[in-house]
């Protein structure tokens, strides 16, 4: 089945489930920069003829005052960090979601993550994508060997060569599994070590950057390393550049989640839940892993039948039984923790 | 028209620009005021009155040294900026035929139409260690191994001067163009080298539009985000960028809005210092 042939029946399908229910209505979704592409939106829009306006939002503290400064019904969707549900449930941002009517038997079970997504018996998101926070490097550039542990991958051998992610919970995580501390049960006085961590993987990095500017050192020969990189960092640059690619070191690495949830107040419960049935249907997730942003694993396994074998190859699909084994959650910390990492990384990056 | 009249319309036309700046620049003030002496408990916004953002601003050793890092930075990018505009503005005004200038200035301020992101972006791939200046310095002997430019505060000076010459040159154009001819002359008349006219009639004369760019190029400088994040690859932070990690994870908009006020605070000591010459009007 050709791709345009698959998106007409799909839209046909989606087409047939009423959507005429919400003609010429309009969902607003606040949403990481994966579910802007057109080729995953249009779809929805064409079968249920809406509008869906997209806001991109950095930072789950930029998308909680967001919503706090909006009045209640501004906002219908909302895509959050999987770590971070509760917060927006403190904060009484988010709805309880009818799961009954999600293919939740088809997620795959370690990304469930029923302790994030549900408060007090509560579902309130669900997990519609994850990913990895591991080592991305240049295969022609360095010894793939030296890549297989997390010490070597930092070490001085690649000193100059290398660039970090600059994000301070998953790169904190990498670097607590380094020194054999469980994610979860990371605690202040864990930060001592890790800080000496820290330390020597950004005397060895060239620089610590965002999304595109590591994925432009990389691509670039400018590094040959990006701490904290993985398969959303290479997928989309792996048909121009194979070499480029990532692996979970034998210590392991952390693992990212993103949900999604319908807003508390909404006016479109109904097509807020609507988008979120097609963001969780096998189409929907094939889409949403293959953005042109960045790929990730979709949460629901049935998306397989709908990828493509190159697709699944570079999203190391069958590989994830063992790299699901081998990787923690990276770390939520509660408030006074959060600020001691982030003092932490910044003293980091300032020396 | 009587007095009461011309008082009533000199308000007609002050009023919109008054109402603009209360809405925007006094209002959003006050709040960034108020917010800054509010604390975070948890992740709870307390209001208050407290200084405790001010006083962790300085117990903290990496956000002292984010606003050397901004300081060191915008004086270094407001000085190359003025010292490579001048001369541009000065050929562009005495070299250029009059007919010319308008395609100079055209040229000068072209780096303007592309985006602010996409030019930083630009300068990366420029420097990048495969990039085309190692290349061209390697292909001609200068250098053996391409040397590290990007991410670096080099990258970040560049990028900035890149932008800030554009808007100096304007200024300083502005200001030259309107200088008689004739004091050149005079001063020539009288004896005067070359050197010693610009010395002492041309570079006086001009110093209100110098004064005015520079001033403008620090303000802009030192409140930027963009730059030092993409190509100073964070390996030095700016207050700025201390200012967004506060934002995006964590939402502490007090500590941020005390930043941002301390940040002002430099803005407004620079001001002072620059205020005996600043002619706005000359803009």
């Amino acid at each position: 089945m050709t791709r345009k042939s698959a998106l007409f029946l799909t839209t046909a399908a989606l087409g047939l489930t009423g959507g005429a229910a919400w003609a010429d209505s309009e969902l607003n979704a606040l949403v990481w920069c994966d579910h802007t592409d057109p080729s995953l939106i249009e779809p929805f829009e064409a079968a249920h003829n809406v509008k869906v306006n997209l806001r991109e939002y950095e930072g789950t503290g930029a998308a909680l005052a967001l919503l706090e400064q909006s009045r209640p019904g501004d906002w219908d969707v909302l895509v959050i960090d999987g770590i971070d549900v509760f917060r927006a449930v403190e904060a009484n941002m988010l709805a309880p979601l009818d799961t009954a009517v999600l293919p939740m038997e088809d997620v795959f079970s370690e990304v469930v993550m029923a302790e994030n997504n549900t408060i007090d018996g509560v579902t309130y998101a669900v997990t519609e994508k994850f990913g990895y926070n591991t080592i991305s490097y240049n295969s022609a550039k360095v010894d793939e060997a030296d890549m297989q542990s997390l010490s070597t991958a930092w070490s001085d051998k690649y000193a100059g060569r290398i660039s970090i992610y600059d994000y301070y919970l998953p790169v904190m995580g990498l670097a607590a599994i380094a020194q054999d501390i469980a994610t979860a049960d990371l605690v202040g006085e864990d930060l001592i070590v890790i800080d000496d961590v820290l330390s020597t993987m950004r005397s060895n990095a060239a620089s610590v950057a965002g999304v595109v500017a590591a994925q432009t050192a990389l691509a670039t020969g400018e590094v040959d390393i990006v701490v904290g990189g993985g398969e959303w960092l290479t997928a989309v640059l792996a048909e121009e550049q194979p070499e480029l690619t990532w692996t979970i070191p034998q210590e392991g690495a952390v693992r990212w989640a993103q949900s999604i949830g319908v807003v508390e107040g909404t006016e479109n419960p109904d097509l807020a839940m609507e988008f979120i049935k097609y963001i969780m249907s096998p189409e929907g997730q094939a889409r949403l892993a293959t953005s042109s942003c960045f790929w990730g694993m979709p949460a629901n396994a049935k998306a397989g039948d709908v990828l493509t074998d190159a697709q699944k190859a570079t999203l190391r699909w069958d590989n994830q039984p063992d790299y699901l084994a081998l990787t923690q959650l990276y770390p939520a910390p509660d408030a006074d923790l959060d600020i001691e990492m982030q003092d932490l990384w910044l003293a980091t990056l300032q020396q | 028209m009587t007095g009461q009249g011309q008082t009533r319309q000199g308000w007609g036309f002050v009023t919109p620009a008054l109402i603009w700046t209360v809405a925007f620049f006094i209002i959003p003030f006050l709040v960034m005021g108020a917010m800054s002496l509010a604390t975070m408990q948890g992740r709870t916004l307390i209001w208050g009155l407290s200084l405790e953002n001010f006083a962790e601003i300085f117990e903290k050793a990496y956000i002292r040294q984010a606003f050397l890092v901004s300081l060191e930075i915008t004086l270094t990018v407001t000085l190359v900026s003025v010292v490579l505009a001048y001369p541009l503005a000065w050929i562009i005004a005495f070299r250029v035929p009059p007919r010319w200038q308008r395609l100079a200035l055209l040229l000068a301020v072209l780096p303007f139409w592309t985006s602010y992101v996409v030019r930083s972006y630009a300068w990366l791939l420029v420097l990048a260690r495969e990039g085309m200046v190692n290349q061209a310095m390697m292909g001609i002997g200068l250098i053996s191994e391409p040397l590290t430019l990007a991410n670096t505060r080099f990258a970040t000076v560049t990028g900035f001067v890149h932008f800030f010459v554009m808007l100096l040159t304007l200024t300083i154009y502005a200001n030259l163009i309107q200088l008689s001819p004739n004091y050149r002359r005079a001063a020539m008349d009288l004896g005067a080298s070359a050197f010693q006219t610009f010395r002492h009639v041309v570079l006086p004369l001009t110093l209100p539009g110098v004064v005015t760019g520079a001033f403008l190029t620090f303000v802009l400088c030192i409140g930027d985000y963009v730059t030092p994040q993409i190509l100073g690859g964070n390996t030095e932070l700016t207050v700025p960028q201390i200012i967004m990690v506060q934002l995006g994870r964590r939402a502490d908009f007090p500590l941020a809005s005390a930043l941002a006020i301390l940040l002002m605070a430099i803005v407004t000591l620079a001001y002072l210092a620059s205020a005996r010459w600043l002619r706005l009007d000359r803009l």
